[in-house]
């Protein structure tokens, strides 16, 4: 096990037998130029008073009975020394506004900087989510309008934009089924078809609905084939739902989509679209017109606004006019005076609220910027340009890497280590060649419908030039393993803050809670 | 890859002891595929399970995979080592089985490949 040598070493150690240096180590740390070794607030050097001076706390009598503490153990840090930490902290940070980052169906694009000032209105920013709706009709009207924009886009014509994520989405969509099937009595409807090619998030929002799952195999062409579909849907009798992602997590989009609804149509269930690839679809065609009854949207996907840790998230649905009755509660509605109001109307037949107040309002001002900025035609652009970039990128690495799909692909494209496994170069050290190389990994080993998956999707907002990169890297790991030279790629990041991680024994004997170095000791 | 075998499309390896009682594991591909273990949850003795339920989980750094039963029955013994030893699915049969099932249905047994047929089957899997 020559590798647990390396794992999670600093890369910043002097040169060995330096006794002067090593006498000084110990105080020196392991910050070395930009890179900055940052310890806990906890385990940096305690200050012998707080960092803020606060009047002396009067001792009244303790309410509960017990002992009033001196000392609840928090850090005492004094400001400068907390504001570099946390410095410090943010650039050890990667983001899109860092570099590439390929993130197959998470849609890492730029969000561009005029839905920050827009979303930083005051009379956006400073709303308050209870105010009389006579005071805030101008983000009613915003949000009214955003509803029409998404009904347009995805031919769905009733928007529920409270959802606060994705996966909120799909459960709100989901409950919305379950709600209208329970409403016609169609209570043996228990079983969702989910294929294996959909984010793993469809099944585990079925299960939450108290579905069972089954699914659809879609290994020897990474497409929803009609036999398969034919195969799992039965008779129909107890199916309630289908759930797909449409491009799917091969990249490919579903051509046999219209045939294979029409028949889950004929059986009572519905059909429920993941959203989270739209990016390739959006301003082309709308997901109303193959058949979708409900869909979610990731605003922060397709539409630009802040993703993962930077969120909040935003996963408004759109139903079809059939479902609108059940679907959650408050919808934004124009009166005929021209006013708007958050509409409980539906109240005796929604399945109510899902998300307290209105949802993420500064994601849906993000939002509509993000729209009228581009207008319809630059939306049509959008995933055009998506599925240009992600082809290109197919057509350049196709000979160096294992296609498993034929393309051409949607905004996404799915290679496989098969050409460099048996060499002993595996995905995962692939990814952590582009980690070296300052480039954020591709998805890996997912889908699962094949072993060791690279996903990649570089957006419409790359340049050709970082694109270029990254091919270059690729073609570079290809052209190495195939004449021999492996080890490299074992030992890859070198640069990095950390090198590999010990994923098992992280994964076997986790650390869930820090503890002082002397406790630490002790146990 | 031993003779006496049977083997399913989802990599599980079967060994009948005693008539029938079902020794249920995993293969050496679906080890390799999975890459090194972290944990293994296994059923509760007593259960009973249908040909094809899925009975017990192990899990990777990479993924987690559901291991389906082969054969319908009653769980009879688990492999109480694994869940703080999941590395010994790998080492043998005797140390890395998973579950035994007392079968019901003897017909559960046709079907499921041999020793050659699965060669041949993850031939076909790997091109």
């Amino acid at each position: 096990m020559s590798e647990v040598v390396k794992l999670n070493t600093q890369n910043t150690n002097p040169s060995a037998h330096d006794p002067v240096f090593e006498k000084y180590a110990a105080k020196i740390g392991a910050t070395r130029a930009l890179m900055q070794e940052e310890p806990l607030l906890f385990e940096k050097e305690q200050a012998d008073a707080p960092g803020v001076d606060l009047p002396e706390l009067e001792r009244k009598k303790p309410r509960t009975g017990l002992a009033i503490r001196d000392n609840i153990g928090l850090p005492q840090i004094k400001e400068p020394e907390v504001v570099r930490h946390f410095v410090r902290l943010s650039q050890q940070n990667y983001s899109i506004d860092t570099g590439f980052f390929p993130l197959g169906s998470c849609t890492m694009k730029h969000n561009p900087r005029l839905n920050e000032k827009l979303a930083r209105l005051k009379g956006f920013a400073h709303l308050h989510p209870m105010q009389p709706t006579a005071t805030t009709q101008g983000a009613l009207g915003l949000m009214y309008r955003l509803q029409n924009y998404l009904a347009d886009l995805s031919g769905l014509p009733a928007v529920c934009l409270t959802p606060a994520a994705g996966a909120h989405g799909e459960l709100a969509g989901m409950m919305t089924i379950r709600r209208a099937h329970e409403a016609h009595g169609n209570t043996h409807k228990k079983l969702v078809l989910v294929p294996d090619s959909a984010h793993g998030t469809n099944p585990a929002t079925a299960i939450m609905c108290g579905y069972q799952t089954k699914t659809i195999s879609t290994k020897e062409t990474g497409k929803l084939t009609l036999e398969a579909f034919k195969e799992a849907l039965g008779d129909g009798h107890d199916v309630a739902a289908m759930m797909v992602t449409n491009p799917n997590t091969c990249g490919l989009f579903e051509p046999e989509i219209d045939k294979i609804v029409e028949l889950l149509h004929k059986a009572g269930a519905y059909f429920y679209c993941d959203g989270a690839n739209f990016n390739a679809l959006v301003g082309k065609i709308r997901p109303g017109d193959f058949g979708v009854d409900v869909m979610h949207f990731n605003l922060h996907k397709t539409f630009s606004t802040p993703h993962g840790g930077g969120g909040p998230g935003s996963g408004p649905i759109g139903v079809c006019e059939a479902l609108r009755p059940y679907m959650p509660v408050p919808e934004v509605v124009r009166d005929e005076d021209d006013t708007y109001r958050l509409s409980m109307d539906r109240e005796d037949t929604s399945l109510g609220r899902l998300k307290g107040f209105q949802g993420q309002f500064g994601m849906h001002v993000r939002a509509l910027t993000y729209m009228l900025s581009h207008g319809a035609d630059g939306l049509k652009q959008v995933a055009e340009d998506a599925v240009l970039n992600a082809n290109y990128i197919l057509s350049q690495l196709k000979d160096d890497y294992h296609v498993p799909f034929a393309g051409p692909c949607m905004h996404e494209c799915l290679l496989t280590d098969k050409f460099q496994k048996d060499a002993g170069v595996t995905t995962s050290d692939i990814a952590k060649t582009l980690i070296e190389f300052g480039i954020h990994p591709m998805t890996v080993y997912f889908p699962l419908v094949l072993q060791g998956t690279m996903l990649i999707e570089p957006t419409e907002t790359e340049t050709k030039e970082s694109i270029d990169r990254f091919i270059a890297i690729m073609k570079m790991v290809a052209e190495k393993v195939r004449g021999g030279e492996t080890d490299i790629f074992h030992d890859y990041p070198l640069s990095s803050p950390r090198r590999r991680l010990d994923e098992v024994t992280a994964a076997r004997h986790p650390k869930l809670r820090w503890s002082a170095a002397k406790d630490q000791a002790a146990e | 890859m031993p003779a006496d075998l049977k083997y399913t499309k989802d990599h599980e390896w079967l060994k009948i002891e005693g008539g029938n009682v079902a020794v249920v594991g995993i293969t050496e591909y679906a080890q390799d595929a999975l890459g090194d273990l972290v944990y293994v949850e296994l059923p509760s003795i007593g259960r009973s399970l249908k040909k094809g339920e899925d009975f017990a989980v192990v899990e990777s750094v990479k993924t987690a995979a559901e291991v389906y039963s082969p054969v319908t029955g009653e769980v009879v013994a688990v492999n109480d080592d694994l869940p703080d030893n999941p590395e010994k699915i790998k080492e043998s049969i005797e140390a890395g089985w998973i579950a035994k099932i007392k079968m019901t249905d003897p017909a559960d047994m046709e079907g499921l490949m041999d020793k050659s047929s699965y060669a041949a089957f993850l031939k076909g899997l790997t091109g």
